[in-house]
């Protein structure tokens, strides 16, 4: 009698939850929340499971909750490809978000485009997005728009010979890369190009061979702690030259590292990061400030640009979600055409452009003044 | 020139640091004939220490220096006492294998204390650097060659002036016959680990400045100073300091003069190279044994 009992209490109680929930849409999302680049990985985590419960509170996607599986690749290309397994495989989601980084990104490609699953990823590499791969997309800003920003800047201030100091990761060389193709478009010639690991903690050799040189600028691409450290070492040589950076050090952490030497540096950023700044009438300036208030206020801190690439990876998703349902060929097509505002641009996706940016909403160029970052106008 | 000697002085700073973390692993080598993985994980822990009392919590620098190498010399009695005085009669490789053990354990605790984001730390004597003939030097690399000095030669004259250097030293040439005369081997043993691992603290605080605090920067400290350890000798602490400083130079002049990207594997070259031609170091004595 018993056992009965309990075969219908399971039967109501599994038909009643059936009944009661439309099937969730079930996504991946890989960031690098703890290692190196934790710093950028914890923003994104934080802002996705911040936006899907704001989502999942208006009635989710057409009625579908949205269910997101996180999980950490550590910054480190093995644990991506063991993750994304996990996800495609065994949870079998209908997309994946991220990764953080342009080197876990490169590495997983070839997988989603063996199991054909869609990837929107938040890593700034242009490798990820050229050549287009009809499974792969990216939200970050591609570095060749970020240095196209910094030339265009050095060409009006009759900057003509730089040298280029970048870390030998995938950011780093994928930004070397870009740096030496634009070069002559913006009639500069690089007199110096040197190399440093992402480890290293003194890179006075290089930059000893950089000031011999006399370039009239020094473009540093990496992200923290190297760019600090450069950053210290070359106001401890005493070379006066303006500094550059790359975005990968839009945030308070390099500020912290480099203290005195921070000061004067340029870099192009996330308008995220001068939100106030902005004239009223950008079109992305009250997304930008909600966005702010909103992590604040649930996490107590900024999000730093980086979060903002995940919400602009959910925005593009949820909305091929709602034209596509839950087929992942269907919602590779729907993100093919898709049109939003997001926090670091206006994107305009088409089969033949992944990342949908255009170089004038995309960055800013902001100077570190007495630690605080200051929106240059143009 | 002017580069060269730039070079050079970059190679000095670096030098003075390998040289010592290799003066660690012959002191506690000399003792327990022990080639103690962790040393480098020391060097981490005095930076991290250093970061949090002087960096974060703004405690008066003397407090902050000795309350971080005071710690780590804690944890090394705590690392001798747990891991290596139970294991004291089983060989030589099986003890070198522990104290792997403990370089992993102790790098993943920094992780859950510290995180894994790099800790700044600011310089002892301020930031401005200043010009010295043609060559510009940091407040700080000038402390950490001086440091480096002083504690070589503190440990000299501890060694060959002092009751328990010199016993120190009998235990390392034969801890048998050093019994037989009434040395007792396990204390030396247990004080080998703290001044080793203090030392290394000492190092770690004093570079804390220049290369940031990260929970993961002793492995290859540790790697280097292992390589300059037996560059110079590995019984013998002058050729540590020796080691130490021509692996610095010639790292820096290598990165400067030929190229960057291969300035780790220096030292590692330099390892292989006296491990297959002279296995006994610049200045050690020549040993064979059956192991």
């Amino acid at each position: 009698m018993k056992k009965w009992s309990l075969l219908l209490v399971f039967i109501f109680w599994s038909s009643a939850s059936l009944v009661l929930a439309a099937k969730p849409y079930k996504i991946g999302a890989l960031f690098s929340i703890t290692g190196p680049t934790s710093f950028i990985g914890e923003p994104e985590r934080n802002t996705l499971v911040m936006l899907i419960e704001k989502i999942n509170k208006a009635g989710g996607i057409n009625g579908h909750p949205l269910q997101a599986i996180i999980y950490d690749t550590e910054g480190d290309e093995t644990n991506t490809l063991k993750k994304a397994t996990k996800l495609i495989i065994q949870d079998k989601v209908l997309a994946i978000i991220g990764p953080s980084r342009t080197g876990t990104t490169l590495a997983l490609i070839p997988f989603v485009e063996r199991y054909k699953v869609p990837l929107i990823s938040c890593a700034a590499g242009i490798k990820i997005v050229e050549p287009v791969r009809p499974w792969v997309f990216k939200t970050a800003q591609s570095d060749r728009l970020a240095v196209k920003k910094l030339y265009a800047y050095c060409k009006r201030h009759g900057i003509k010979r730089i040298a280029i100091i970048t870390v030998s990761n995938g950011f780093g060389q994928s930004g070397r890369e870009e740096l030496k193709h634009l070069a002559p478009e913006y009639g500069l010639e690089i007199v110096a190009d040197e190399i440093f690991g992402p480890k290293d903690v003194d890179m006075s050799p290089q930059l000893i061979r950089i000031r011999a040189k006399e370039p009239d600028a020094v473009i540093c691409w990496g992200t923290n702690p190297g760019p600090a450290i450069v950053a210290k070492n070359m106001r401890q040589l005493g070379m006066k030259q303006p500094l550059f950076m790359s975005h990968g050090v839009a945030s308070k952490r390099f500020i912290e590292l480099a203290g005195k030497a921070s000061e004067g540096v340029i870099l192009p950023a996330g308008k995220i990061l001068v939100a106030q700044q902005l004239p009223k009438s950008d079109p992305q300036r009250a997304l930008l400030l909600r966005y702010l208030a909103e992590y604040k206020a649930r996490y107590g801190k900024e999000p730093l640009t980086f979060g903002g690439h995940a919400y602009d990876a959910l925005l593009l998703l949820k909305q091929a979600l709602e034209k596509a349902g839950a087929d992942r060929d269907k919602i590779r097509q729907a993100l093919e055409h898709a049109h939003i505002v997001g926090i670091h641009g206006i994107f305009r996706m088409s089969p033949k452009d992944h990342n949908g940016l255009d170089p004038k909403e995309a960055f800013v160029l902001v100077r570190i003044q007495h630690g605080k970052w200051v929106m240059v106008k143009d | 020139m002017s580069e060269f000697l730039q070079f050079l002085i970059s190679g000095l700073t670096n030098g003075a640091i390998y040289a010592l973390i290799a003066l660690g692993f012959t002191i506690i080598y000399n003792t327990t004939e022990v080639i103690n993985f962790a040393q480098g994980e020391f060097v981490m822990l005095g930076a991290m220490f250093m970061a949090t009392f002087w960096g974060k919590l703004n405690w008066p620098l003397p407090l902050a220096f000795l309350a971080a190498v005071g710690l780590t010399a804690m944890v090394g009695i705590l690392v001798e006492r747990l891991a290596i005085y139970p294991a004291r009669h089983a060989d030589t490789i099986t003890l070198i294998i522990i104290t792997i053990g403990v370089s992993i354990l102790l790098k993943g605790l920094a992780m859950f204390l510290w995180g894994k984001d790099s800790l700044p730390v600011p310089p002892f004597l301020g930031q401005e650097p200043f010009h010295l003939l043609s060559i510009t030097l940091v407040p700080q690399s000038i402390l950490v060659l001086a440091t480096s000095i002083l504690a070589v030669i503190g440990l000299e004259t501890f060694f060959k002036r002092s009751i328990y250097g010199k016993a120190m030293r009998a235990c390392s040439t034969n801890p048998l016959a050093a019994r037989l005369i009434g040395i007792r081997v396990e204390p030396l043993v247990l004080f080998s680990f703290a001044l080793s691992s203090g030392l290394s603290a000492l190092a770690g605080a004093v570079i804390a400045p220049i290369t940031f605090a990260t929970y993961d920067m002793g492995t290859i400290l540790g790697l280097k100073g292992f390589a300059a350890a037996v560059l110079g000798g590995l019984n013998s602490s002058t050729g540590a300091v020796v080691g130490g400083f021509i692996l610095g130079i010639l790292e820096s002049l290598a990165a400067g003069f030929i190229s960057s990207a291969y300035k780790d594997a220096v030292a590692f070259v330099l390892l292989l190279l006296m491990l297959f031609l002279r296995p006994q170091g610049l200045l050690g004595l020549k040993e064979i044994k059956k192991l």
